[in-house]
């Protein structure tokens, strides 16, 4: 009745009823995937512990504390951890990190956020699929080699024309920093503002409205969220950024308003002086708690970032 | 020309299991299915034979759980989060739904070919060959014999043996289709659950079709669902008429069309809804 | 008043130009500096040859080899976890499982890490407890203990482990799943069906997070500073305790600490360079797969 039973034949076929509830390879597989999956959250608590166990000291030992401890660290406004009487103030620290950041933020936001609704609403579509590449192409750049621009070529051009008594500062690496967020900013607009139905801009439309005011009262509102969410993550990646203000604004801990000073930042004093400090001395619990501090930082800005990204997703599905 | 069949078939059959009723014999036999989707209840104690070696069609306005059920018999409805049931499938006397099925094993035995068809973007050689591949059986000659074979059956070899390594996404709608079932005959199954096979093709393609299945009737059980009574008409031995989840009447295919029991077997085959 | 608010919206969508204006603009002023001092010094020497001079002749080689080793036992690393976390959270989890939710919680903020927490994670977690710990287990003097490529690959593996997880789920989404039904009315199991039908058509975005991987990898310094790149070595690295020279590295030191900036500067450059064309050439190759394959997938939809 049947065509020849090739399967049957091989007694390849396995019964339809087994007598084992699995098989041992699929079985194997399996668990492996599972068990392998866990190691983002092994990393992230690692992470975790290990940057914290150095940087412990400075909260609970009493050794530690004498010389570096939370109050010391606010009391002061030095920063200058290699010396007869080392002190660890960081609110020069921080205050630098500020500066910066505000540069980077002041220019980066406009820009990316601009470039994004442009991409999004107005540029014809041979020039998106351009646009795209070229901002990926900007992200591809590694930081160090914007730090080397900054300061071989950036900081000598500023020099030239606002004649900052120090040529390596604030502005300058805020300015080459915004270089490094304005992919992180624009592409996360970007997305948020292509995820704005066609429908509602169609609807727009079809009530007089012009390109324009449909761009900026309804794809932009709509879509402020992730614009708001690709901001918070470009603020996070810009308190983080290490190597171009290594390299790009002087690292002199000082404390001032002017942003044409140099600066030291969080980020930078760690990797400035993580290779001279001793193992085990308070200064190096006192890099260890920077790094700690920078590492909840940014752990608050991403999960910030993920809620407001969440508000969007469920504004778009109609649940708000 | 369909067989007669000299039993009369209860709708309702009741609960034999495994053994055969006179000149009903069976190949699958559902009892009492109950399916639901989280709360959504989308199937009713369902009681029903599939007749081995005939082609049974299962009918219905759209919703009424025709889908739903075709994909019980292979459980392919356990890939969807939150879908339940209760109540027993029995294949050749064992009851599908219980512990210790083996599921890739099931699936082999009850083949489905899909609405739409969907070849693997792989060469059609490579397709047809599959679910041979799967059950570890590498020898270029059975695989060969094979895929000439079932190609054959599906009444494509003609139009494709000299282009057996270009992509199966390359061919008409049709063709594809008809890649599908040589897939699905390939793995040997028993019975050939289809969706609605001709659905998205033109008339000339579905005629092809609906010839085809005819023909694969003498050697597999075959079981669709259609929304086009006329095809259910045309081609099956049985018709089973599902509404809002519920099998309302089933029966052999010329009593279901010509002088149907329920009202709203009568009202739908008649056009009146649907 | 209708001609007004279309001059004042025709001046805001101008600007949305500019600022797009503005970024080609910066590309563009950025590589081309970079391109026009440092294409003279690129040579077929400086690509093979050591440096001499204290860095003021010679080649980059070692660093290329460093930078190259380095990214190859980080790929390695990085790879396999990665592409199974994905599939374990695309195939085999129940979405929105806590579990789920818990894994991309840790990816996404990984991602968000400081390379300079990493930095200090290499060190603390890598080199002092598990380096030093072997070490101890088997009565070596410093072998493990110590800054290395070892060290760093896997620090940089953990700081890419993101992107690749990102990647590979989204190049998992894109394949339709009727193809897994198919597959699975068949009768293949699940990993069958992974294997053969899934993961193929998966493969060019897999492909596109290892290439960024390796382009972010080649790029990144705050996390080998202290784990495991030096400045200048005799000898190249051959086993994984050994440390290593890198391009990026050498790009920072040389910048920053060279006694004599315009004696290096072409050498400077010429690194500069070396290290764009690598990182931009990988970034290329992945936008362009990308790019194809979402071409493809619109047109057989």
């Amino acid at each position: 009745m049947k065509s020849s039973k090739v399967i049957e034949n091989k007694a390849q076929a396995k019964p339809l009823v087994s007598k084992k509830r699995f098989r041992l390879s699929e079985f194997i597989i399996e668990k492996v995937i599972f068990l392998t999956s866990f190691f983002a959250i092994l990393g992230v608590i690692l992470i975790f512990v290990f940057v914290f166990r150095e940087a412990l000291p400075v909260l609970i030992s009493p050794e530690v504390k004498k010389e570096a401890s939370l109050k010391l660290f606010f009391s002061t406004i030095i920063w200058q951890p290699v010396s007869d009487l080392p002190r660890y103030g960081l609110i020069p620290l921080v205050i630098g990190t500020f500066k910066v950041v505000a540069v980077s933020l002041f220019f980066a936001i406009p820009i990316s956020v601009g470039a994004a609704i442009y991409t999004s609403e107005f540029a014809p579509l041979k020039l998106k699929e351009f646009i795209k590449p070229i901002v990926e192409i900007l992200a591809g750049i590694p930081s160090v080699v914007l730090g080397f621009f900054a300061l071989m070529v950036m900081a000598s051009f500023f020099h030239s024309i606002f004649h900052s008594t120090m040529r390596l500062n604030a502005f300058n690496a805020g300015i080459a920093l915004s270089f490094a967020i304005i992919p992180v900013i624009y592409s996360i607009a970007e997305d948020a503002l292509n995820s704005v139905p066609r429908s509602l801009k169609e609807a727009s439309l079809a009530l007089g409205a012009n390109r324009w005011q449909t761009a900026f009262r309804i794809s932009l509102s709509v879509a402020m969220p992730g614009v708001l969410a690709g901001i918070i993550l470009g603020l996070g990646r810009a308190v983080g950024e290490t190597m171009i203000v290594l390299m790009a604004s002087g690292n002199a801990s000082m404390l001032s308003a002017n942003i044409f000073d140099s600066v030291r930042t969080m980020s930078a004093t760690i990797a400035a002086e993580l290779g001279e400090v001793v193992h085990g001395s308070a200064h190096y619990n006192v890099l260890f708690f920077i790094g700690a501090s920078l590492f909840v930082f940014t752990l608050i800005i991403n999960s910030l970032a993920q809620l407001v990204v969440g508000r969007l997703q469920r504004k778009l599905a109609g649940k708000i | 020309m369909r067989e007669e069949t000299e039993a009369k078939i209860e709708p309702k059959i009741p609960e034999i299991s495994g053994k055969k009723i006179e000149s009903f014999t069976p190949e699958i036999l559902v009892e009492k299915l109950n399916f639901y989707y989280g709360k959504i209840q989308a199937l009713k104690d369902i009681s029903i034979g599939v007749q081995e070696n005939q082609i049974t069609a299962f009918i219905g306005p759209s919703g009424c759980g025709k889908s739903t059920f075709l994909r019980c018999l292979n459980r392919m409805n356990d890939l969807i989060p939150g879908a339940r049931s209760s109540g027993k499938v029995f294949l050749d006397g064992v009851d599908i739904y219980s512990r210790g099925i083996e599921l890739s094993e099931l699936r082999r035995k009850v083949g489905m070919v899909f609405q739409k068809s969907n070849p693997f973007p792989k060469s059609i050689f490579e397709n047809v060959s599959y679910g041979l591949r799967i059950q570890g059986i590498g020898d270029q000659n059975i695989l060969e014999e094979t895929v000439e074979r079932t190609l054959k059956d599906a009444a494509l070899w003609d139009e494709v043996k000299d282009k057996l390594d270009q992509s199966a996404l390359k061919l008409s709608g049709g063709q594809q289709q008809r890649v599908c079932i040589a897939r699905a005959l390939a793995v040997e199954p028993e019975v050939l659950l289809m969706d609605e096979p001709a659905s998205a093709l033109d008339p000339i393609s579905t005629a092809k079709i609906e010839e085809l299945i005819q023909d694969l009737k003498k050697n597999y059980t075959i079981v669709i669902v259609t929304h086009n009574m006329q095809q259910a008409a045309r081609i099956s031995d049985y018709t089973g008429f599902f509404f809002m989840g519920e099998l309302v009447e089933f029966d052999q295919t010329s009593k279901i069309f010509t002088n149907p029991r329920d009202k709203k077997t009568e009202d739908y085959v008649t056009g009146r809804f649907g | 008043m209708k001609l007004r608010i279309n001059l004042f919206g025709s001046f805001f969508t101008g600007l949305t130009l500019l600022a797009t204006l503005i970024i080609f603009a910066i590309l563009f002023v950025i590589i081309g500096n970079i391109v026009l001092q440092g294409h003279k010094i690129i040579s077929w020497d400086f690509i093979t040859k050591a440096p001499r001079e204290g860095m003021t002749a010679g080649g980059i080689f070692p660093a290329i080899f460093g930078t190259v080793a380095l990214v190859i036992l980080m790929i390695i690393a990085v790879l396999p976890v990665g592409v199974m976390t994905a599939i374990y959270l695309h195939e085999y989890a129940k979405s929105e499982s806590a579990l789920t939710k818990t894994i991309h919680f840790a990816v996404n903020n990984l991602a968000g890490v400081p390379s300079i927490v990493f930095g200090l994670f290499g060190l603390g977690f890598f080199i002092q407890f598990v380096g030093a710990g072997i070490d101890k287990f088997f009565g070596l003097e410093v072998v493990w203990g110590q800054p290395c490529l070892m060290w760093a690959a896997l620090t940089l593996a953990l700081l890419n482990l993101p992107v690749v997880v990102v990647a590979s789920e989204e190049a998992l989404r894109a394949v339709p799943s009727d193809m897994r039904e198919a597959s699975f009315a068949l009768g293949a199991t699940k990993w069958q069906t992974i294997r053969r039908v899934v993961l193929p058509q998966a493969l060019p975005g897999v492909l596109t997070g290892a290439i960024l991987s390796i382009s972010r990898g080649a790029g990144e310094v705050a996390p080998i500073m202290f784990t495991g790149a030096a400045y200048f070595l005799p000898y190249l690295p051959h086993k994984p305790t050994d440390q290593f020279m890198e391009l990026g590295y050498h790009v920072y030191v040389m910048a920053t600490q060279s006694p004599d900036v315009e004696a290096t500067k072409p050498i400077l450059y010429g690194t500069v360079l070396v290290l764009l064309i690598l990182t931009l050439l990988l970034n290329f190759i992945a936008i362009f797969i990308r790019s194809k394959v979402r071409r493809q997938m619109r047109h057989s939809v």
